[in-house]
């Protein structure tokens, strides 16, 4: 009866527990559309903007080609840019890559990703991670891009 | 005995004026129309489109999945299984994604052998209302079928600031 109720109370919560701002970001190691490995470990000493999106995400869309200027006027200053997609399937966003490339590594993410990041249950969602793999902003919806660029530059590498 | 939703179960929708009301009233019918031609032409509908007497809120669904199974109404996720994965309304199932035609199929599919006046509650909770691209297609598609006591949950930001985050219960898994 107490397993039972256990069980219950298990599959009744929530997957996983959000990310707060000072905790540590959990590791990603996935291969980018160019084949290229990503790992968030691999990006340490870097200001890491996390950006989980999906091609049917129409603000997510209208974020990319910010966060492509941004990649290119601040990556020699400590900037990387990390998309991961949640698109159900990889073609679509093969496809859409095609059309509207970006100036940063996108990765594929899936539910097991998401639960990582303590659940992506909406979108757009990025995380901006310091140069210490610590998690300083979370943005949930559609971001004020002049907010989120402030802290983005607040946040690079002295 | 089946589940109805009964009259009153609204959102407080800012945009729930009774001019809204009309408006969207009468621009729901129009779509509905050329759902019924073709269904499809749905997709990419905003949610904005769903008559606000269809809406309610995620409290209020919270509340009918207290009563017992048999009359609670048939749950229906038709976003994206990525987030259904993640974790999704207790009971409900996967029929997405509706701004697909495979998502459409899927989700006639699964409602091809009830009853008309069956209570279905659809959600979604990928994206903010204004920008979601799946409520509208699945609404659309299930009233162009002939279903009569269709609702769909409003969701104001996304499924984990209001529904999760309120503290409604929640399932993982496929």
């Amino acid at each position: 009866m107490r397993m039972a109720a256990a069980t219950l109370a298990l599959l009744l919560c929530p997957v996983a527990n959000a990310l707060s701002i000072g905790d540590a970001a959990p590791e990603l190691a996935r291969a980018d559309f160019s084949g290229r490995q990503v790992t968030l470990s691999g990006l340490r000493g870097k200001l890491v903007l996390l950006n989980f999106w999906a091609t049917w995400c129409a603000p997510c869309r209208e974020e990319m080609p910010a966060f492509s200027r941004w990649q290119r006027a601040y990556g020699a200053k400590g900037l990387q840019v990390v998309g991961i997609s949640m698109d159900d399937d990889e073609q679509s966003v093969r496809s859409f890559l095609a059309k509207r490339p970006v100036a940063y590594p996108v990765v594929m993410g899936d539910a097991t990703l998401g639960e990582h990041f303590g659940g992506v249950l909406g979108l757009p969602l990025s995380y901006l991670i310091d140069a210490n793999g610590r998690v300083v902003a979370r943005f949930q919806g559609e971001a004020r891009l002049p907010t989120l660029e402030a802290m983005v530059k607040e946040h690079l590498p002295k | 005995m089946a589940f109805v939703f009964q009259e009153g179960m609204r959102p407080v929708n800012p945009a729930s004026s009774p001019r809204f009301g009309r408006l969207s009233g009468f621009i729901a019918a129009l779509a509905l129309a050329h759902a019924a031609v073709d269904p499809a032409a749905a997709a990419g509908k905003p949610a904005a489109s769903v008559p606000t007497a269809d809406l309610i809120q995620p409290a209020q669904l919270a509340s009918m999945l207290k009563a017992p199974p048999a009359s609670r109404p048939l749950v229906l996720q038709v976003g994206f299984r990525t987030l259904y994965d993640q974790a999704h309304i207790p009971g409900s199932e996967y029929a997405g994604p509706a701004n697909t035609d495979a998502g459409l199929q899927a989700l006639r599919e699964r409602v091809a052998a009830l009853p008309k006046d069956s209570a279905i509650a659809i959600y979604c909770g990928c994206c903010p209302w204004a920008r979601c691209p799946n409520v509208a297609a699945a609404y659309d598609t299930l009233r162009g079928l002939g279903f009569s006591n269709v609702k769909v949950v409003y969701i104001a930001d996304n499924f984990g600031t209001d529904w999760v985050d309120k503290g409604y219960p929640t399932q993982p898994g496929k």
